[in-house]
Protein backbone atom coordinates (compact mmCIF):
# COMPACT_ATOMS: atom_id res chain seq x y z
CA UNK A 1 0.00 0.00 0.00
CA UNK A 2 1.22 3.48 -0.79
CA UNK A 3 1.73 5.12 2.57
CA UNK A 4 3.93 7.92 1.36
CA UNK A 5 1.03 10.33 1.42
CA UNK A 6 0.57 9.98 5.16
CA UNK A 7 3.86 8.94 6.68
CA UNK A 8 5.50 11.73 4.69
CA UNK A 9 3.23 14.37 6.20
CA UNK A 10 5.21 16.25 8.84
CA UNK A 11 2.10 18.00 10.11
CA UNK A 12 0.23 14.75 10.65
CA UNK A 13 3.20 13.10 12.28
CA UNK A 14 3.60 16.23 14.38
CA UNK A 15 0.04 16.05 15.64
CA UNK A 16 -0.16 12.29 16.02
CA UNK A 17 3.23 11.95 17.70
CA UNK A 18 4.23 8.53 19.00
CA UNK A 19 3.52 9.64 22.58
CA UNK A 20 0.03 10.78 21.58
CA UNK A 21 -0.77 7.58 19.74
CA UNK A 22 0.63 5.53 22.62
CA UNK A 23 -1.61 7.31 25.14
CA UNK A 24 -4.56 7.00 22.75
CA UNK A 25 -4.09 3.26 22.30
CA UNK A 26 -3.19 2.61 25.93
CA UNK A 27 -4.77 5.32 28.04
CA UNK A 28 -3.52 5.58 31.64
CA UNK A 29 -5.56 5.99 34.81
CA UNK A 30 -8.88 4.96 33.29
CA UNK A 31 -10.21 2.87 36.21
CA UNK A 32 -12.82 4.87 38.04
CA UNK A 33 -12.21 5.88 41.64
CA UNK A 34 -14.39 4.22 44.27
CA UNK A 35 -14.91 7.41 46.29
CA UNK A 36 -13.96 10.46 44.24
CA UNK A 37 -13.88 13.78 46.08
CA UNK A 38 -14.49 15.66 42.83
CA UNK A 39 -16.02 14.50 39.58
CA UNK A 40 -16.96 16.14 36.29
CA UNK A 41 -18.30 14.94 32.92
CA UNK A 42 -17.49 17.13 29.96
CA UNK A 43 -18.19 16.84 26.27
CA UNK A 44 -17.64 18.69 23.06
CA UNK A 45 -21.02 18.67 21.34
CA UNK A 46 -19.53 19.46 17.93
CA UNK A 47 -17.60 16.23 17.62
CA UNK A 48 -18.90 14.10 20.45
CA UNK A 49 -15.72 13.87 22.53
CA UNK A 50 -16.54 12.84 26.09
CA UNK A 51 -14.38 12.73 29.21
CA UNK A 52 -15.08 11.90 32.83
CA UNK A 53 -12.56 13.22 35.34
CA UNK A 54 -12.48 12.02 38.94
CA UNK A 55 -10.13 13.26 41.63
CA UNK A 56 -9.17 12.37 45.15
CA UNK A 57 -7.55 15.28 46.96
CA UNK A 58 -5.90 15.11 50.37
CA UNK A 59 -4.06 18.07 51.96
CA UNK A 60 -4.00 19.95 48.65
CA UNK A 61 -2.44 17.02 46.82
CA UNK A 62 -3.97 14.91 44.05
CA UNK A 63 -3.88 11.46 45.60
CA UNK A 64 -6.04 9.79 43.00
CA UNK A 65 -7.07 10.58 39.43
CA UNK A 66 -9.16 8.82 36.84
CA UNK A 67 -9.82 10.04 33.31
CA UNK A 68 -12.00 7.99 31.01
CA UNK A 69 -14.18 8.63 28.02
CA UNK A 70 -14.57 8.24 24.31
CA UNK A 71 -13.60 10.44 21.45
CA UNK A 72 -10.82 11.34 19.10
CA UNK A 73 -7.15 10.51 19.57
CA UNK A 74 -6.33 14.05 20.63
CA UNK A 75 -8.98 14.46 23.33
CA UNK A 76 -8.39 11.01 24.76
CA UNK A 77 -4.61 11.06 24.72
CA UNK A 78 -4.65 14.54 26.20
CA UNK A 79 -6.84 13.21 29.01
CA UNK A 80 -4.45 10.35 29.62
CA UNK A 81 -1.43 12.65 29.64
CA UNK A 82 -3.27 14.87 32.06
CA UNK A 83 -3.99 12.00 34.43
CA UNK A 84 -0.41 10.83 34.36
CA UNK A 85 0.94 14.31 34.99
CA UNK A 86 -1.22 15.40 37.90
CA UNK A 87 -1.11 12.22 39.95
CA UNK A 88 0.63 13.08 43.27
CA UNK A 89 1.01 16.77 42.35
CA UNK A 90 -0.09 19.62 44.58
CA UNK A 91 -3.11 21.58 43.44
CA UNK A 92 -0.89 24.66 43.09
CA UNK A 93 1.35 22.75 40.68
CA UNK A 94 -1.68 21.53 38.75
CA UNK A 95 -2.92 25.08 38.34
CA UNK A 96 0.50 26.01 37.02
CA UNK A 97 0.53 23.10 34.59
CA UNK A 98 -2.91 24.02 33.25
CA UNK A 99 -1.74 27.58 32.70
CA UNK A 100 1.38 26.42 30.81
CA UNK A 101 -0.58 23.97 28.66
CA UNK A 102 -2.98 26.74 27.67
CA UNK A 103 -0.05 29.00 26.91
CA UNK A 104 1.55 26.35 24.74
CA UNK A 105 -1.66 25.73 22.78
CA UNK A 106 -2.05 29.47 22.19
CA UNK A 107 1.44 29.42 20.70
CA UNK A 108 2.75 31.81 23.33
CA UNK A 109 6.46 31.48 24.14
CA UNK A 110 7.17 29.19 27.07
CA UNK A 111 10.42 28.74 28.94
CA UNK A 112 12.53 25.61 29.35
CA UNK A 113 11.40 25.48 32.97
CA UNK A 114 7.80 25.45 31.78
CA UNK A 115 8.59 22.61 29.40
CA UNK A 116 10.13 20.66 32.26
CA UNK A 117 6.99 21.27 34.25
CA UNK A 118 4.63 19.91 31.58
CA UNK A 119 6.84 16.97 30.54
CA UNK A 120 5.33 14.62 27.93
CA UNK A 121 2.40 16.97 27.43
CA UNK A 122 4.68 18.92 25.12
CA UNK A 123 3.77 16.28 22.54
CA UNK A 124 0.43 18.07 22.13
CA UNK A 125 2.22 21.00 20.50
CA UNK A 126 1.68 19.56 17.03
CA UNK A 127 -2.07 20.11 17.40
CA UNK A 128 -1.49 23.86 17.09
CA UNK A 129 -1.22 23.46 13.33
CA UNK A 130 -4.81 22.14 13.26
CA UNK A 131 -6.79 25.00 14.83
CA UNK A 132 -10.10 23.11 14.81
CA UNK A 133 -8.52 20.40 16.95
CA UNK A 134 -7.17 22.62 19.74
CA UNK A 135 -10.52 22.31 21.47
CA UNK A 136 -10.05 18.54 21.53
CA UNK A 137 -6.65 18.92 23.17
CA UNK A 138 -7.96 21.29 25.83
CA UNK A 139 -11.21 19.50 26.68
CA UNK A 140 -9.81 17.66 29.71
CA UNK A 141 -7.72 20.60 30.86
CA UNK A 142 -10.68 22.96 30.90
CA UNK A 143 -12.64 20.42 32.94
CA UNK A 144 -9.74 19.98 35.36
CA UNK A 145 -9.52 23.73 35.79
CA UNK A 146 -13.23 23.90 36.59
CA UNK A 147 -12.85 21.14 39.16
CA UNK A 148 -9.79 22.49 40.92
CA UNK A 149 -10.68 26.14 40.96
CA UNK A 150 -14.13 25.53 42.40
CA UNK A 151 -14.26 26.91 45.94
CA UNK B 1 -28.64 16.10 -22.55
CA UNK B 2 -25.77 13.65 -22.25
CA UNK B 3 -24.39 13.55 -18.70
CA UNK B 4 -20.65 14.14 -18.88
CA UNK B 5 -19.04 14.53 -15.47
CA UNK B 6 -15.76 15.80 -16.91
CA UNK B 7 -17.60 18.58 -18.76
CA UNK B 8 -19.52 19.44 -15.59
CA UNK B 9 -16.33 19.60 -13.55
CA UNK B 10 -15.03 22.33 -15.87
CA UNK B 11 -17.88 24.56 -14.68
CA UNK B 12 -16.69 24.49 -11.06
CA UNK B 13 -13.59 26.69 -10.59
CA UNK B 14 -12.98 25.51 -7.02
CA UNK B 15 -12.28 21.96 -8.23
CA UNK B 16 -9.01 23.27 -9.65
CA UNK B 17 -7.59 24.26 -6.31
CA UNK B 18 -5.15 22.30 -4.23
CA UNK B 19 -5.80 21.39 -0.61
CA UNK B 20 -2.70 20.56 1.39
CA UNK B 21 -0.88 20.11 -1.90
CA UNK B 22 -3.42 17.62 -3.25
CA UNK B 23 -6.27 17.95 -5.74
CA UNK B 24 -9.45 18.78 -3.88
CA UNK B 25 -11.82 15.84 -3.52
CA UNK B 26 -14.98 17.50 -2.25
CA UNK B 27 -17.26 14.97 -0.56
CA UNK B 28 -19.14 17.24 1.84
CA UNK B 29 -22.04 18.07 -0.46
CA UNK B 30 -24.76 17.31 2.06
CA UNK B 31 -23.35 20.22 4.10
CA UNK B 32 -23.06 22.59 1.17
CA UNK B 33 -22.42 22.22 -2.55
CA UNK B 34 -19.81 23.97 -4.64
CA UNK B 35 -20.96 26.62 -7.14
CA UNK B 36 -20.64 26.65 -10.91
CA UNK B 37 -19.05 29.64 -12.59
CA UNK B 38 -22.34 30.89 -14.00
CA UNK B 39 -23.84 31.15 -10.51
CA UNK B 40 -20.79 33.03 -9.25
CA UNK B 41 -20.83 35.26 -12.35
CA UNK B 42 -24.51 36.08 -11.89
CA UNK B 43 -23.82 37.53 -8.43
CA UNK B 44 -21.04 39.68 -9.82
CA UNK B 45 -23.13 40.70 -12.83
CA UNK B 46 -25.98 41.81 -10.60
CA UNK B 47 -23.77 44.10 -8.51
CA UNK B 48 -21.76 45.31 -11.52
CA UNK B 49 -24.69 46.12 -13.79
CA UNK B 50 -28.13 45.98 -12.21
CA UNK B 51 -27.92 46.72 -8.49
CA UNK B 52 -31.02 48.45 -7.15
CA UNK B 53 -33.76 47.75 -4.65
CA UNK B 54 -36.73 45.70 -5.83
CA UNK B 55 -40.43 46.63 -6.00
CA UNK B 56 -39.67 50.27 -5.24
CA UNK B 57 -38.18 52.51 -7.87
CA UNK B 58 -39.46 53.64 -11.24
CA UNK B 59 -35.90 53.85 -12.54
CA UNK B 60 -34.47 51.33 -14.97
CA UNK B 61 -32.09 49.59 -12.56
CA UNK B 62 -34.89 48.93 -10.11
CA UNK B 63 -37.01 47.52 -12.91
CA UNK B 64 -34.17 45.25 -14.03
CA UNK B 65 -33.46 44.08 -10.47
CA UNK B 66 -37.16 43.40 -9.87
CA UNK B 67 -37.52 41.49 -13.14
CA UNK B 68 -34.49 39.33 -12.39
CA UNK B 69 -35.64 38.71 -8.81
CA UNK B 70 -39.11 37.68 -9.93
CA UNK B 71 -37.77 35.65 -12.84
CA UNK B 72 -35.77 33.59 -10.33
CA UNK B 73 -39.02 32.82 -8.53
CA UNK B 74 -40.37 31.40 -11.77
CA UNK B 75 -37.22 29.34 -12.30
CA UNK B 76 -37.64 27.85 -8.82
CA UNK B 77 -41.30 27.14 -9.61
CA UNK B 78 -40.18 25.28 -12.72
CA UNK B 79 -37.65 23.25 -10.75
CA UNK B 80 -40.26 21.85 -8.36
CA UNK B 81 -43.20 22.01 -10.80
CA UNK B 82 -45.06 24.58 -8.75
CA UNK B 83 -48.10 25.86 -10.67
CA UNK B 84 -48.02 29.43 -9.36
CA UNK B 85 -44.87 31.34 -8.45
CA UNK B 86 -46.80 33.22 -5.74
CA UNK B 87 -46.41 29.99 -3.78
CA UNK B 88 -42.65 30.53 -3.64
CA UNK B 89 -41.45 32.52 -0.63
CA UNK B 90 -37.80 33.54 -0.39
CA UNK B 91 -36.33 32.94 3.03
CA UNK B 92 -32.79 32.71 4.40
CA UNK B 93 -32.65 28.90 4.29
CA UNK B 94 -34.67 25.75 4.91
CA UNK B 95 -34.42 26.39 8.63
CA UNK B 96 -36.07 29.80 8.33
CA UNK B 97 -38.74 28.32 6.07
CA UNK B 98 -39.53 25.77 8.80
CA UNK B 99 -39.65 28.46 11.44
CA UNK B 100 -41.98 30.49 9.24
CA UNK B 101 -44.41 27.58 9.00
CA UNK B 102 -44.12 26.95 12.73
CA UNK B 103 -44.82 30.58 13.66
CA UNK B 104 -47.34 31.57 11.04
CA UNK B 105 -49.23 28.32 10.61
CA UNK B 106 -48.60 25.79 13.37
CA UNK B 107 -48.99 28.10 16.37
CA UNK B 108 -52.33 29.29 14.99
CA UNK B 109 -53.64 25.86 14.03
CA UNK B 110 -52.47 23.44 16.71
CA UNK B 111 -53.77 22.99 20.24
CA UNK B 112 -53.02 20.66 23.10
CA UNK B 113 -55.48 18.25 21.49
CA UNK B 114 -53.44 18.00 18.29
CA UNK B 115 -50.35 16.05 17.35
CA UNK B 116 -47.47 16.36 14.91
CA UNK B 117 -45.71 13.38 13.34
CA UNK B 118 -42.04 13.61 12.37
CA UNK B 119 -39.44 10.87 11.84
CA UNK B 120 -36.57 9.79 14.08
CA UNK B 121 -34.14 10.85 11.34
CA UNK B 122 -34.88 14.56 11.13
CA UNK B 123 -32.24 17.24 10.96
CA UNK B 124 -32.38 19.33 14.14
CA UNK B 125 -34.11 22.09 12.18
CA UNK B 126 -37.13 19.86 11.51
CA UNK B 127 -37.09 18.51 15.06
CA UNK B 128 -36.33 21.31 17.51
CA UNK B 129 -38.78 23.58 15.65
CA UNK B 130 -41.65 21.17 16.34
CA UNK B 131 -40.49 20.49 19.89
CA UNK B 132 -40.92 24.21 20.45
CA UNK B 133 -44.37 24.22 18.85
CA UNK B 134 -45.25 21.29 21.07
CA UNK B 135 -44.01 23.17 24.13
CA UNK B 136 -45.96 26.30 23.23
CA UNK B 137 -49.24 24.66 22.17
CA UNK B 138 -49.12 21.54 24.32
CA UNK B 139 -49.57 19.36 21.23
CA UNK B 140 -48.11 15.86 21.10
CA UNK B 141 -44.95 15.21 19.06
CA UNK B 142 -44.82 11.69 17.64
CA UNK B 143 -41.86 9.95 16.04
CA UNK B 144 -42.03 7.59 13.09
CA UNK B 145 -39.00 5.30 13.12
CA UNK B 146 -37.44 5.00 9.66
CA UNK B 147 -34.09 3.51 10.66
CA UNK B 148 -35.12 0.32 8.86
CA UNK B 149 -36.94 2.16 6.11
CA UNK B 150 -40.49 3.49 5.92
CA UNK B 151 -43.16 1.11 7.19
CA UNK B 152 -46.68 2.08 6.20
CA UNK B 153 -48.28 0.15 9.07
CA UNK B 154 -46.07 1.99 11.60
CA UNK B 155 -47.32 5.23 10.09
CA UNK B 156 -50.91 4.01 10.18
CA UNK B 157 -50.52 3.25 13.88
CA UNK B 158 -49.23 6.73 14.63
CA UNK B 159 -51.62 8.90 12.66
CA UNK B 160 -55.13 9.71 13.86
CA UNK B 161 -57.88 12.33 13.61
CA UNK B 162 -55.86 14.65 15.84
CA UNK B 163 -52.80 14.68 13.60
CA UNK B 164 -52.57 18.15 12.11
CA UNK B 165 -49.12 17.99 10.58
CA UNK B 166 -46.78 15.36 9.19
CA UNK B 167 -43.35 16.99 8.83
CA UNK B 168 -40.83 14.61 7.31
CA UNK B 169 -37.45 14.70 5.69
CA UNK B 170 -37.51 13.73 2.02
CA UNK B 171 -33.99 12.37 2.30
CA UNK B 172 -32.10 11.80 5.53
CA UNK B 173 -28.81 13.69 5.68
CA UNK B 174 -27.35 10.83 7.73
CA UNK B 175 -28.87 7.66 6.27
CA UNK B 176 -29.30 8.86 2.70
CA UNK B 177 -32.66 7.12 2.80
CA UNK B 178 -35.40 8.66 0.64
CA UNK B 179 -38.77 8.65 2.38
CA UNK B 180 -41.68 7.65 0.12
CA UNK B 181 -43.73 10.83 0.39
CA UNK B 182 -46.23 9.35 -2.08
CA UNK B 183 -47.17 6.78 0.58
CA UNK B 184 -47.50 9.39 3.32
CA UNK B 185 -49.71 11.93 1.57
CA UNK B 186 -52.81 9.76 0.89
CA UNK B 187 -53.05 8.69 4.51
CA UNK B 188 -52.43 12.22 5.76
CA UNK B 189 -55.25 13.44 3.47
CA UNK B 190 -57.58 10.82 4.92
CA UNK B 191 -57.04 12.34 8.37
CA UNK B 192 -56.99 15.89 7.08
CA UNK B 193 -53.39 16.42 8.21
CA UNK B 194 -51.03 18.76 6.39
CA UNK B 195 -47.80 17.41 4.95
CA UNK B 196 -44.53 19.33 5.16
CA UNK B 197 -41.50 17.96 3.33
CA UNK B 198 -37.96 18.93 4.29
CA UNK B 199 -36.39 18.92 0.85
CA UNK B 200 -32.97 20.24 1.89
CA UNK B 201 -31.33 16.99 0.76
CA UNK B 202 -33.78 15.99 -1.98
CA UNK B 203 -34.44 19.07 -4.11
CA UNK B 204 -30.74 19.42 -5.06
CA UNK B 205 -30.41 15.76 -6.02
CA UNK B 206 -33.61 14.36 -7.52
CA UNK B 207 -36.80 15.38 -9.29
CA UNK B 208 -39.24 16.84 -6.76
CA UNK B 209 -42.70 17.61 -8.08
CA UNK B 210 -44.92 19.40 -5.55
CA UNK B 211 -47.97 18.97 -7.74
CA UNK B 212 -47.55 15.24 -8.24
CA UNK B 213 -46.67 14.70 -4.58
CA UNK B 214 -49.59 16.93 -3.56
CA UNK B 215 -47.71 18.20 -0.50
CA UNK B 216 -48.67 21.30 1.48
CA UNK B 217 -45.23 22.67 2.34
CA UNK B 218 -41.76 22.15 0.92
CA UNK B 219 -38.63 23.75 2.37
CA UNK B 220 -35.10 23.81 0.97
CA UNK B 221 -31.87 25.82 0.92
CA UNK B 222 -30.14 27.22 -2.15
CA UNK B 223 -26.60 26.58 -0.98
CA UNK B 224 -26.97 22.81 -1.16
CA UNK B 225 -28.14 23.06 -4.80
CA UNK B 226 -25.29 25.06 -6.36
CA UNK B 227 -26.67 28.41 -5.16
CA UNK B 228 -25.29 30.88 -2.62
CA UNK B 229 -25.67 30.76 1.15
CA UNK B 230 -28.18 32.97 2.90
CA UNK B 231 -31.18 32.17 0.72
CA UNK B 232 -33.78 29.45 0.89
CA UNK B 233 -37.28 28.65 -0.24
CA UNK B 234 -40.65 27.92 1.24
CA UNK B 235 -43.21 26.45 -1.09
CA UNK B 236 -46.75 26.30 0.26
CA UNK B 237 -50.16 25.84 -1.25
CA UNK B 238 -51.76 29.18 -2.01
CA UNK B 239 -54.83 28.73 0.19
CA UNK B 240 -52.60 28.02 3.17
CA UNK B 241 -50.43 31.05 2.52
CA UNK B 242 -53.53 33.23 2.12
CA UNK B 243 -54.78 32.21 5.56
CA UNK B 244 -51.43 32.50 7.32
CA UNK B 245 -50.36 35.61 9.17
CA UNK B 246 -47.08 37.32 8.28
CA UNK B 247 -43.91 35.98 9.85
CA UNK B 248 -42.09 39.29 10.00
CA UNK B 249 -43.22 42.86 9.72
CA UNK B 250 -41.73 45.81 7.90
CA UNK B 251 -41.33 47.24 4.44
CA UNK B 252 -42.50 45.45 1.28
CA UNK B 253 -44.95 43.22 3.14
CA UNK B 254 -47.57 45.93 3.54
CA UNK B 255 -50.15 47.40 1.20
CA UNK B 256 -51.22 50.39 3.23
CA UNK B 257 -50.08 51.75 6.57
CA UNK B 258 -51.76 54.26 8.83
CA UNK B 259 -50.65 55.31 12.29
CA UNK B 260 -53.25 52.93 13.66
CA UNK B 261 -53.07 49.91 11.40
CA UNK B 262 -51.60 48.18 8.37
CA UNK B 263 -52.91 46.03 5.53
CA UNK B 264 -50.81 43.11 4.37
CA UNK B 265 -49.47 42.96 0.86
CA UNK B 266 -50.54 40.20 -1.53
CA UNK B 267 -48.64 36.94 -1.91
CA UNK B 268 -45.77 36.28 -1.92
CA UNK B 269 -44.72 39.68 -0.57
CA UNK B 270 -46.72 39.29 2.63
CA UNK B 271 -43.94 36.97 3.77
CA UNK B 272 -40.98 38.94 2.48
CA UNK B 273 -40.53 41.85 4.87
CA UNK B 274 -37.57 44.13 4.30
CA UNK B 275 -35.12 44.32 1.43
CA UNK B 276 -34.57 40.72 0.38
CA UNK B 277 -31.41 38.87 -0.68
CA UNK B 278 -31.76 40.01 -4.28
CA UNK B 279 -28.49 38.71 -5.72
CA UNK B 280 -29.03 35.51 -3.75
CA UNK B 281 -32.43 34.94 -5.33
CA UNK B 282 -31.17 35.75 -8.83
CA UNK B 283 -28.20 33.40 -8.56
CA UNK B 284 -30.41 30.69 -7.06
CA UNK B 285 -32.53 30.96 -10.20
CA UNK B 286 -29.37 30.50 -12.25
CA UNK B 287 -28.48 27.44 -10.14
CA UNK B 288 -31.94 25.96 -10.68
CA UNK B 289 -31.57 26.54 -14.40
CA UNK B 290 -28.18 24.86 -14.42
CA UNK B 291 -29.67 21.79 -12.72
CA UNK B 292 -32.67 21.71 -15.07
CA UNK B 293 -30.33 21.85 -18.07
CA UNK B 294 -28.60 18.72 -16.79
CA UNK B 295 -31.94 17.20 -15.83
CA UNK B 296 -32.77 16.12 -12.30
CA UNK B 297 -33.23 12.51 -13.44
CA UNK B 298 -29.64 12.57 -14.70
CA UNK B 299 -28.40 14.10 -11.46
CA UNK B 300 -30.11 11.34 -9.50
CA UNK B 301 -28.81 8.61 -11.81
CA UNK B 302 -25.24 9.86 -11.61
CA UNK B 303 -25.24 10.06 -7.83
CA UNK B 304 -26.91 6.69 -7.59
CA UNK B 305 -24.20 5.00 -9.60
CA UNK B 306 -21.50 6.64 -7.49
CA UNK B 307 -23.25 5.72 -4.25
CA UNK B 308 -23.74 2.10 -5.29
CA UNK B 309 -20.08 1.86 -6.24
CA UNK B 310 -19.00 3.48 -2.96
CA UNK B 311 -21.21 1.19 -0.87
CA UNK B 312 -19.66 -1.86 -2.55
CA UNK B 313 -16.21 -0.52 -1.79
CA UNK B 314 -17.16 0.15 1.83
CA UNK B 315 -18.36 -3.42 2.26
CA UNK B 316 -14.91 -4.62 1.25
CA UNK B 317 -13.28 -2.57 4.03
CA UNK B 318 -12.72 -4.18 7.40
CA UNK B 319 -13.58 -2.22 10.54
CA UNK B 320 -15.58 0.45 8.70
CA UNK B 321 -19.34 0.37 9.29
CA UNK B 322 -21.90 2.21 7.18
CA UNK B 323 -24.76 3.63 9.25
CA UNK B 324 -28.08 2.51 7.87
CA UNK B 325 -26.53 -0.02 5.50
CA UNK B 326 -29.58 -2.22 6.05
CA UNK B 327 -31.61 0.01 3.74
CA UNK B 328 -30.30 -0.30 0.20
CA UNK B 329 -33.29 0.82 -1.83
CA UNK B 330 -34.20 4.48 -2.39
CA UNK B 331 -30.81 5.63 -1.28
CA UNK B 332 -29.35 9.03 -2.12
CA UNK B 333 -25.72 10.04 -2.29
CA UNK B 334 -24.94 10.09 1.42
CA UNK B 335 -22.79 7.54 3.24
CA UNK B 336 -22.29 7.96 6.97
CA UNK B 337 -19.78 5.65 8.53
CA UNK B 338 -17.75 4.85 11.60
CA UNK B 339 -14.60 2.88 12.28
CA UNK B 340 -14.37 0.29 15.05
CA UNK B 341 -11.43 2.09 16.62
CA UNK B 342 -10.73 5.43 14.97
CA UNK B 343 -12.82 8.43 15.91
CA UNK B 344 -14.44 10.29 12.96
CA UNK B 345 -12.60 13.44 13.92
CA UNK B 346 -9.25 11.77 13.38
CA UNK B 347 -10.45 10.28 10.10
CA UNK B 348 -11.55 13.75 8.98
CA UNK B 349 -8.20 15.34 9.78
CA UNK B 350 -6.20 12.60 8.09
CA UNK B 351 -8.38 12.73 4.96
CA UNK B 352 -8.08 16.50 4.85
CA UNK B 353 -4.31 16.08 4.59
CA UNK B 354 -5.03 14.12 1.40
CA UNK B 355 -7.20 16.91 0.06
CA UNK B 356 -10.40 14.96 0.77
CA UNK B 357 -13.18 16.95 2.42
CA UNK B 358 -15.73 14.96 4.40
CA UNK B 359 -18.01 15.84 7.30
CA UNK B 360 -17.47 14.54 10.81
CA UNK B 361 -19.66 14.93 13.86
CA UNK B 362 -23.32 14.43 14.67
CA UNK B 363 -24.61 15.95 11.41
CA UNK B 364 -27.24 18.00 13.22
CA UNK B 365 -29.08 14.78 14.01
CA UNK B 366 -27.87 13.96 17.52
CA UNK B 367 -30.67 11.62 18.63
CA UNK B 368 -30.43 9.58 15.42
CA UNK B 369 -26.63 9.26 15.62
CA UNK B 370 -26.90 8.21 19.27
CA UNK B 371 -29.47 5.57 18.37
CA UNK B 372 -26.68 3.77 16.54
CA UNK B 373 -24.63 3.67 19.73
CA UNK B 374 -22.09 6.26 18.60
CA UNK B 375 -21.61 9.93 19.40
CA UNK B 376 -20.26 10.92 16.01
CA UNK B 377 -19.84 9.64 12.49
CA UNK B 378 -17.93 10.51 9.36
CA UNK B 379 -19.91 11.23 6.20
CA UNK B 380 -19.10 11.30 2.52
CA UNK B 381 -21.77 12.85 0.30
CA UNK B 382 -21.77 13.15 -3.47
CA UNK B 383 -22.92 15.53 -6.16
CA UNK B 384 -22.89 15.97 -9.92
CA UNK B 385 -19.16 16.68 -10.14
CA UNK B 386 -17.95 13.67 -8.16
CA UNK B 387 -16.37 10.71 -9.93
CA UNK B 388 -15.79 7.01 -9.33
CA UNK B 389 -12.09 7.81 -9.20
CA UNK B 390 -12.74 10.10 -6.24
CA UNK B 391 -14.49 7.23 -4.47
CA UNK B 392 -11.35 5.15 -5.02
CA UNK B 393 -9.27 7.98 -3.56
CA UNK B 394 -11.57 8.11 -0.55
CA UNK B 395 -11.35 4.38 0.06
CA UNK B 396 -7.59 4.34 -0.33
CA UNK B 397 -7.25 7.26 2.08
CA UNK B 398 -9.45 5.45 4.60
CA UNK B 399 -7.20 2.41 4.43
CA UNK B 400 -4.17 4.64 4.88
CA UNK B 401 -5.82 6.30 7.87
CA UNK B 402 -6.37 2.91 9.45
CA UNK B 403 -2.75 1.93 8.90
CA UNK B 404 -1.64 5.22 10.38
CA UNK B 405 -3.80 5.22 13.48
CA UNK B 406 -4.28 1.61 14.53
Amino acid sequence: MNMSGLSGSDDLNGMYEDIILDHYRNPRNTSSLSKPDLELDVNNPFCGDELKIQLNIKDDTITGVSVSGQGCAISQSSGSLLAERIQDSSTDTVIHVIEKVRKMMKDEPISDDDLDLIGDIEALQGVKKFPVRIKCALLGWSALEDLIKKP
Amino acid sequence: MQFDVEEIRKDFPILNRKVNGKDLVYLDNAATSQKPKEVIDSIRDYYMNHNANVHRGVHLLSVEATDAYENARIQISDLINCPNSNSIIWTRNATESLNLVASSWALDNLTKESNIIITNAEHHSNLVTWQQVSEKTGCDLRYLNISDGFDLSDFENLIDEKTKLVAVTHMSNVLGYVVPIEEIVPLARKYDARVLVDGAQSVPHMPVDVLALDIDFLVFSAHKMLGPTGIGVLYAKLDLLEDMNPYMFGGDMILEVTYEDAKWNRLPYKFEAGTPNISGAISTGVAANYLMKIGMENVWEHENSITKYALEKFRELNNFNVIGDNVTQRRGGVISFTHNKIHPHDIGTILDKQGIAIRTGHHCAMPLIRSYGVVAAARASFYIYNTLQEVDQLVEALQDAEDFMV
